[in-house]
């Protein structure tokens, strides 16, 4: 009869303890966040730190707690400069920067994010390497500016000018030949993930 | 003649054109054949990774599929880009940790006629080729021309040194590499403290604020330590440093002027090559002005001021004491009057 008896409080735990898991199982290699000792190693050494709703220790006490709307609400992934300077220095080994990265992508599966632009801009440089298997930076830049931050193309104008009359800008986007075979590639790995 | 696989990546003929045709120029005069991979792909930059897992290593592992095949003897697969060489040496390392994304990689792969068993190809970067397997003796017997004069900030940002996948870094955040390769060119080496801090990525593009402010302490302390230039080993921090140089002048109602070229093209004017051909003269924030410089008797150098006492932009910091600067209001001297 003990299984008759689960409390509501276990249930709790228990979902903290799924988000976690969910959490873990989408981040590339092994995340370790389960090791976290809390220290806040991670947010002392985070160059972004100042502009994040949560550290990310806190947001780690988050996710092992099951607040899952509000850690997928934060804006601390979308803040993360890749810089890896906390990873290196976490005593407990935990990949941080890869646990933004799934973090990101599991607030924009959900459409919980509050400032479309980061996602924009993500959205964007994925459709284009999709596409062409290749990144373009002019039809990147030009399509986020004029979406996003159209009050700064002036200040940015002389810029583009600049790069330009020095070769730095491609008119056209460069292709790969395979196209159709890396289509096929992303295709299957789509399909891969949604089976998850 | 050393063979190496060569993955050059996007920025190479854009943004960064002007380290594709120095680091092409300077191999072959170290003898260093770099073929290129054929028909490479873009490695999604920070970008992918944070989208979809599967999708995002399978886009990454098909470079290494195709570069796993056109190896004849053990060749190694070099990058010159941060973002690309870590892109790739992470792909092969977690295929390994999570045998689970390995599988899922390799049956994705699979749906375009490839395979890559995680191992099988040992990725570089060409910084850390240069030190270890051409050597500083053979880089010194190469100079031509000493770049006496000139002083240099080595500046290698994040994502080489860290997170270092295959443990190819004995220091993280303070590494000297790039400083003893400019020493070996004769350049001035500043002990430059923000080697390894971030230019902020993508940052300009999704948060310019964020972006900039890191950008402005970058180049605030290079020319806090009188250098004439920046040196770095990224096109991202390249364009950053170079491009934005402009609109976080105009954020913070500065007049800094710091170039910032690849450590490539540095090499090459000391090897005697052309300087037009190393792509000098491709960045935004000019730097032929400073490379005048070489060759002619350093000026006594003025001791770098003291420390920097910067009043914090911020205005929910706590109310600190702060040195005496005369009598500016807190909050309200610009941060390079603070300093003079």
């Amino acid at each position: 009869m003990v299984v008759a008896q689960v409390s509501p409080p276990l249930l709790a735990a228990d979902s903290g303890v799924r988000f976690l898991e969910e959490v873990s199982a989408k981040t590339a290699g092994v995340s370790r966040l389960e090791m976290c000792i809390q220290c806040g190693t991670c947010g002392g050494s985070c160059p972004s730190a100042d502009d994040m709703d949560h550290t990310p220790r806190m947001l780690f006490a988050m996710i092992r707690a099951g607040m899952k709307e509000e850690a997928l609400r934060s804006n601390t992934p979308w803040m993360c400069v890749s810089c890896y300077h906390c990873v290196v220095r976490c005593p407990q080994g935990v990949h941080i920067a890869d646990v933004m990265y799934t973090l990101k992508g599991m607030a924009e599966e959900a459409k919980s994010y509050r400032d479309g632009t980061p996602p924009g801009f993500a959205r964007v440089f994925v459709g284009q390497v999709e596409t062409f298997g290749r990144s373009w930076e002019l039809g990147l830049t030009a399509r986020h500016y004029l979406r996003h931050f159209i009050l700064r193309l002036p200040r940015m104008t002389p810029m583009a000018i600049g790069l330009f009359l020095r070769g730095r800008i491609g008119i056209l986007p460069n292709r790969i030949r395979q196209r159709k075979q890396l289509h096929a590639i992303l295709r299957r790995a789509k399909e891969l993930e949604q089976v998850s | 003649m050393s063979r190496y696989l060569y993955y050059p990546g996007c920025s190479m003929d854009g943004s960064g054109r002007a380290y594709g045709e120095s680091l092409t120029a300077v191999c072959e005069k170290l003898g260093l054949t770099m073929s290129e991979i054929d028909d490479w792909n873009c490695c999604g930059a920070t970008e992918y990774v944070g989208v979809s897992l599967s999708p995002a290593y399978a886009l990454i592992a098909r470079n290494l599929a195709i570069a796993a095949k056109s190896k004849t003897d053990g060749e190694p697969l070099v990058a010159a880009c941060s973002a690309c060489y870590l892109n790739l040496a992470k792909a092969d390392n977690y295929m390994k940790e999570r045998p689970q994304l390995g599988e899922r990689v390799n049956v994705a792969l699979d749906a375009g006629g490839l395979h890559y068993d995680p191992g099988s190809v040992e990725i570089r970067h060409l910084l850390e080729v240069i030190m270890n397997d051409v050597g500083l003796d053979q880089v010194r017997a190469n100079v031509v021309k000493p770049l006496t004069g000139l002083r240099v900030a080595p500046y290698l940002g994040c994502m080489l040194p860290r997170p270092d996948p295959d443990h190819r870094w004995k220091n993280h955040e303070r590494p000297d590499d790039l400083d003893r390769l400019l020493a070996a060119l004769g350049a001035d080496v500043v002990d430059y403290p923000l080697k390894t801090e971030c230019c902020g990525g993508h940052m300009t593009q999704i948060a310019p604020k964020v972006g900039l402010e890191l950008i402005r302490r970058l180049v605030d302390e290079a020319e806090h330590e009188l250098a004439d230039m920046m040196v770095t080993v990224c096109p991202m921090c390249q364009i950053n440093i170079d491009a934005y140089q402009g609109e976080m002048n105009a954020e913070f109602h500065t007049k800094h002027r710091m170039p910032i070229v690849f450590f490539t093209q540095l090499m090459g004017v000391a090897f005697g090559l052309d300087q037009k051909k190393m792509g000098i003269g491709r960045e935004l924030t000019d730097a032929r002005p400073a490379l005048k410089k070489i060759g002619k008797q350093a000026q006594p150098a003025a001791e770098p001021a003291g420390p920097v006492h910067r009043p914090r932009p911020d205005k929910r910091a706590l109310p600190m004491p702060r040195m005496e600067t005369g009598n500016v209001p807190a909050g309200e001297a610009q941060p390079s009057e603070v300093r003079r």
